[in-house]
């Protein structure tokens, strides 16, 4: 049972890191229906702008301020990061067939995984110790504070995007675009700019998961690391299952990914869980292609 | 255009037509092993070279004729590599008492043998993948395929490690699949290839392609590509030909990867990690620079693209940022990749009447 509660726990705390990063995911494939390759890219650079802040300004010791404004400052620049890929990189596609804009997404990620090696070295970090850690049992389970920060933090991000989404303007303006951007386009919204918008805001929510890995994990792989990708990948798999498009579809999808990860890595094997996970995804495409909560797509004419 | 199929030729012509381009295709790629000493560095690139107009142009089949998007063509490699090493690893002992290479008359069928078999378990695999997913938009096959070859990749690594032929008898039937050599891969399996065989599989490859591609087969996939609402509407069953395209190219590429995996002592071997999405993203790249639907153009940005790596060697980190850039501004100045949907031979001369 402990064991259990303690896979259950850390299945939280890593699919609320997938539920961050599939919110990216799908918000830009409601929009333009593209698999943004270069999201677990922004996801790394977020990860590494931080620990590149950190070292540069010695910020080593523990402090609830300083996390969280390195955790603003990867925000912001991956925000700017992601508003530039769009812009140079999608935004002269836009016409283009779609298969175009995948293989572009693709060479984008290659462009960042590489520059960023290129950047900041070949070897893995060691992040540094930004919060006090604390170790808590509560009936048998271990509770890292770290970890309930991370989660607390994933939860308020999610809190605040779903209110973006449905509470604000810019909001409606993006549900309208992502239900159809060419009437979206006549009722007055400025398509582009709420394009744009929207991958800031996704680059921003992947930065905060890059932040939040280092804090929790102590340690980032390099950046052309097959993990990242993965990463990004399985937060994919999240946002399918969860349906492509669905703001609460991506963060039950992470959860669930996370949990399935964790549950599967626990009482199956360590190695084969993408396996198990990337299966996952095949099953969900055959049995329900539009995912939990996602809308059943019509394809028009 | 009406082809001049409209009149009948006489059947010596015809022989020859379709039986000439084979029988000296062969030759060269055959005569070509015998030219390049073996053991030198120009064998080694050439090889690699070989192996990769094999997965550009296979891979070219279902992303530049049919116009989807497969990621996972490293998987289906892998799986050819693997059915084929258990073919001569296995077999290999019960023809000769050992796993060694032989070159004889033997050997050699063992090993066409094992090219063939390896090229049709990745085949089948790619028939499995392909029907339900090909039914899907075409991204959802690129994350599928994605996904299904890393899951060929963890399952290799998983499996148990490989013993000598010898002990097979006393492993239980269900469990002998499984003895794949965990995350090392096969390392004792006999050199069968040489620069000949990859050679002429090179040549069937190229001829396969270009001839199907003037059959009925690939003037149904090229509509499918072209407008797949409009193909349905004529009476062309899509998704059929979406899953011929996609099993034709897994079988293409399982023989690319049976080759690779016969080739030891070049620092390649079948090793699970040789098969990552890397890989399949490499042959993306060919595919795409040398033009989608361009079976000419495919073949030679495998060969350009394989010979900078070699030289580029020295700047190694800067040679992937700057295949990265060349893709994004390929696919912003010039969509359909270099070549486009044209062939070398329409750049020498000028377009057929």
């Amino acid at each position: 049972m402990t064991e259990f509660l303690q896979f259950l726990l850390k299945g939280i705390s890593v699919g609320s890191l997938y539920a961050l990063l599939a919110l990216g995911y799908t918000m830009v494939y409601g929009i333009l229906q593209f698999i943004n390759f270069a999201h677990s890219d922004v996801f790394m650079l977020g990860a590494f702008f931080s620990w590149r802040l950190a070292t540069w300004f010695k910020l080593i010791d523990p402090s609830p301020l300083v996390a969280t404004s390195l955790l603003l400052a990867a925000m912001a620049l991956c925000a700017l990061t992601g508003f530039l890929i769009e812009l140079l990189a999608y935004r002269p596609l836009r016409r283009a067939p779609r298969l175009n804009v995948l293989i572009t997404a693709i060479g984008v990620s290659l462009f960042l995984e590489n520059s960023g090696q290129l950047v900041f070295g070949k070897d893995p970090r060691s992040y540094p110790q930004l919060l006090a850690e604390h170790t808590f049992s509560v009936g048998g389970v271990n509770v890292r504070s770290v970890e309930v920060i991370a989660v607390v933090t994933a939860l308020a991000l999610m809190v605040a995007l779903h209110t973006l989404v449905y509470r604000t303007k810019i909001g409606r303006a993006m549900r309208a675009v992502s239900i159809d951007h060419k009437v979206a386009g006549l009722m007055g919204i400025p398509v582009s700019r709420v394009i744009s918008f929207t991958f800031v805001v996704g680059s921003a929510l992947a930065a905060a998961a890059g932040v939040l890995v280092g804090i929790t994990y102590g340690q980032i792989k390099q950046p052309a690391d097959s993990s990242w990708v993965l990463y990004g990948l399985k937060a994919f798999v999240a946002a399918v299952i969860g349906g492509i498009g669905s703001v609460p579809g991506a963060m039950l999808g992470g959860l669930l990914i996370g949990l399935c990860e964790q549950f599967v890595g626990g009482y199956i094997s360590t190695q084969l869980r993408d396996a198990i996970i990337f299966a996952l995804l095949i099953v969900v495409l055959l049995v329900k292609p539009s995912g939990l909560l996602g809308r059943r797509a019509i394809e028009k004419i | 255009m009406i082809p001049a199929a409209a009149q009948p030729i006489s059947v010596t012509r015809a022989l020859t037509r379709s039986l000439l381009p084979v029988a000296v295709g062969l030759g060269l790629g055959l005569g070509l092993g015998q030219v390049v000493p073996t053991g030198t560095y120009a064998e080694k690139i050439l090889f690699d070279i070989g192996i990769n107009i094999i997965l550009a142009v296979s891979l070219n089949l279902v992303n530049g004729f049919t116009g989807q998007f497969s990621m996972g063509h490293a998987g289906f490699m892998a799986l050819g590599a693997y059915a084929s090493i258990v073919v001569t690893y296995y077999g290999g002992f019960a023809l000769f008492g050992d796993v060694g290479c032989h070159l004889n008359a033997q050997g050699y069928g063992l090993y066409f043998t094992s090219l063939v078999v390896g090229g049709l378990v990745a085949a089948a695999a790619g028939y499995l993948v392909g029907l339900p997913s090909l039914r899907l938009r075409g991204d959802y096959l690129a994350i599928v395929t994605l996904g299904f070859g890393e899951i060929i990749r963890v399952v290799l690594q998983v499996s148990y490690a490989v013993v000598e032929p010898e002990e097979m008898a006393t492993v239980d039937w269900w469990e002998r699949p499984l003895h794949l050599g965990k995350s090392l891969g096969f390392v004792h399996q006999g050199a069968y290839n040489s620069l000949s065989w990859t050679y002429a599989a090179v040549v069937l490859t190229l001829l396969c392609a270009y001839r199907l591609r003037e059959s009925t087969h690939g003037r149904a996939f090229l509509s499918v590509r072209e407008n797949e609402i409009a193909a349905e509407a004529v009476g062309i069953d899509t998704t059929r030909y979406k899953v011929n395209a996609f099993v034709l190219a897994a079988f293409f590429a399982g023989v690319a990867g049976a080759l690779f995996g016969h080739q030891l002592g070049t620092g390649t071997a079948a090793r699970p990690e040789e098969f990552n999405f890397m890989k399949s993203f490499e042959a993306i790249i060919m595919v795409v620079l040398g033009g989608m639907g361009s079976i000419s153009g495919a073949a030679l940005a495998a060969v350009t693209l394989t010979l900078l790596t070699e030289l580029l060697r020295s700047v190694q980190d800067y040679r992937m940022v700057s295949y990265a850039l060349l893709l994004i501004l390929v696919m912003i100045l010039r969509p359909e990749g270099l070549f486009g949907t044209r062939e070398l031979w329409h750049f020498l001369r000028r377009r057929r009447p």
